[in-house]
């Protein structure tokens, strides 16, 4: 194994237990904001679906590249911004809940 | 990974290798602030801000980087993925969420195998032994999540029947299924002794069977568990492929999304009182005859049992009240009505209180996200723990199509699948008032010895819209 390899299996393990811990911080209430925020988050696989699109059509055989390539581009873009609208259109309402019991 | 590209001037000289790896951890990083600020409602959006222009300043990062700015085809896939994304997201309604999160589980996992499968052809004839066996991996994984997620989502938007579907030898081609995967992961990663285009779809189609497999046979009100595990497995699959593709940003935000989902899968199985292992060897359903008893009628009778005080003067009278809505509520579509009937009590100056179980809900947190959306202030939402002392001292518990949840039983009545399980403790308090479908089990299908006490206790059978408009009425 390359030593790139134990950097991300290192990468790998901190960032699991870093993020293990944070996350036992969020309240429950906002447990289904949390995951629609982690389907985005699991949309980060659009930076391999460019690399391995980009690659593919530059290979020999670009036509399946093309076509593979743009369906995972797709599939991830629509995590990365689906997730991340819809968990910022849940905690704009509990925002808004909050500053109406203030007035 | 850039020797395989070629062009006449590199955007990749622009970053040296050092600062793209800083910059990788710094955006990994700004994730990880993100999810710190979920912590705080009042800083959760600013959180969901953060870690969106992370994963785009990645994706800017990865285009410059690897000197692939040029390849047009790109772009408009992102926009057509991008406008997907943002319909889906305007148009999901609060109740839906589940599938919504289930789906989009499915889709990350769907991607994650096609980026494996890329780093699989292209590395299968040579000795990266690491490479192919995480892109095998990530494939197997990745498939299993779609596939899983796909059948779960079915379920929770009632394409598919909720009942646990148990097929013959269920269990034993599950293993079976398993075990024929890790051969497949391993002939992948350390022989080359079928082609590639063979050996790779055969990969996809055994974890499809087995993602089917794993997903039909649970029942609906274990989907939180479902949910929660497929949202683990999406991020686990990324993480794979991203070793497979040696990818440090996508390694580090796949471990936290498999890490966030493993956590609230812990946590869903300790307020259902189920264990992990149970889960992963489908132990999931429950016995089937008990669960066929759900199973109701059309019809819609309204009885109210005849005591001596009506539940109405009590209600009326009552000067701290606990209301417990369960996932009858929604599916009543009753959120407004809960919400009114608590108004129109606290203008009588009663106390107000809302009482949640975690697994109140087809997903963690979804009863919250339902009643804030109904407009009900979240400081009077109350989570199970730090509510469940309060019911002695509460004049009245109005409970709106919950059952399991406060069902005595998971304290005594050992044997039954809900025994050990933690609930709100409605029996404590002097007056319930139930609004409800029916007077049978809930999901556990195990009988509640609220409903047959007839003393302080109401229940009011019927569909709760309809039941708790007539009450306002006469409140």
């Amino acid at each position: 194994m390359e030593l790139i390899q134990y950097i991300l299996i290192g990468v790998f393990l901190v960032a699991t237990v870093v993020g293990y811990i944070l996350i036992n911080n969020v309240p429950s209430r906002l447990h289904t904001p949390l995951m629609s925020g982690m389907n985005a988050l699991s949309g980060v696989t659009i930076l391999g679906a460019l690399l391995a699109t980009a690659t593919a059509l530059s290979g020999s055989s670009p036509v399946v590249g093309s076509i593979f390539g743009s369906l995972a581009i797709i599939l991830a873009m629509i995590n990365v911004t689906g997730g991340f609208s819809v968990t910022n259109r849940m905690l704009k309402m509990f925002g808004r809940k909050k500053k109406n019991t203030d007035e | 990974m850039n020797n395989l590209l070629f062009a006449s001037f590199s955007t990749a000289t622009l970053l040296s290798d050092a600062v793209y790896y800083i910059a990788c951890g710094v955006l990994a990083l700004a994730v990880l602030l993100g999810i710190h600020f979920m912590s705080k409602v009042e800083k959760a959006q600013l959180g969901n801000r953060i870690s969106a222009w992370a994963i785009a300043l990645g994706i800017i990062l990865t285009l410059i980087k690897k000197d692939i700015l040029p390849v047009w085809l790109m772009y408009p896939a992102m926009a057509v993925g991008a406008i997907i994304g943002l319909i889906l997201a305007r148009r999901v309604k609060m109740i839906e969420m589940p599938q919504l999160v289930a789906l989009l589980n499915g889709i990350g996992g769907a991607a994650s195998a096609i980026v494996a499968s890329f780093a699989f052809t292209s590395l299968y004839r040579s000795g990266e032994f690491f490479g192919k066996t995480t892109a095998s991996l990530a494939v197997v994984v990745g498939t299993v999540t779609l596939f899983g997620s796909l059948v779960a989502a079915g379920k929770l938007h009632k394409l598919i029947t909720q009942k646990p579907i148990i097929y013959r030898f269920h269990q034993t081609a599950a293993v079976g299924l398993l075990f024929i995967l890790t051969v497949l992961v391993i002939l992948g990663g350390f022989f080359s002794l079928i082609p590639s285009a063979i050996l790779l779809p055969i990969m996809v189609i055994v974890a499809a069977v087995f993602g089917l497999l794993f997903s039909v046979r649970v029942g609906g009100a274990d989907m939180p568990i479902t949910i929660s595990l497929l949202n683990s497995l999406s991020g686990v699959a990324a993480a794979i492929a991203g070793f497979a593709v040696t990818d440090i940003l996508l390694v580090a935000v796949g471990g936290i999304v498999g890490a966030s989902g493993l956590f609230l899968t812990q946590i869903m199985c300790r307020a259902m009182n189920r264990k992990l292992m149970d889960i992963l060897l489908g132990k999931t359903a429950l016995k089937k005859s008990k669960t066929e008893k759900k199973e109701t009628t059309e019809e819609s009778r309204e009885t109210e049992e005849k005591d001596p005080v009506d539940p109405i003067t009590v209600i009326k009278s009552a000067k701290n009240v606990i209301i417990v809505p369960g996932y009858g509520m929604a599916l009543a579509q009753a959120q407004h009505l809960t919400k009114e009937l608590a108004e129109k009590l606290k203008d009588n100056g009663a106390s107000v209180k809302f009482a949640i179980h975690p697994v109140a809900g087809r997903m963690p947190g979804h009863m919250d996200v339902l009643l804030i959306e109904a407009g009900i202030p979240f400081d009077d939402v109350y989570e199970m723990d730090s509510i469940n002392d309060a019911f002695k001292e509460a004049d009245v518990t109005i409970v709106v199509g919950a059952n399991d949840v406060l069902n005595p039983a998971a304290r005594n009545a050992e044997g039954t699948p809900i025994y050990g399980m933690p609930i709100l403790n409605v029996d404590q308090c002097k007056h319930i008032v139930i609004f409800n479908y029916d007077l049978k089990p809930g999901y556990s299908g195990v009988e509640n010895p609220i409903y047959k006490n007839k003393e302080g206790v109401w229940v009011i059978q019927g569909d709760a819209a309809t039941t708790l408009k007539e009450t306002l009425q006469k409140l």
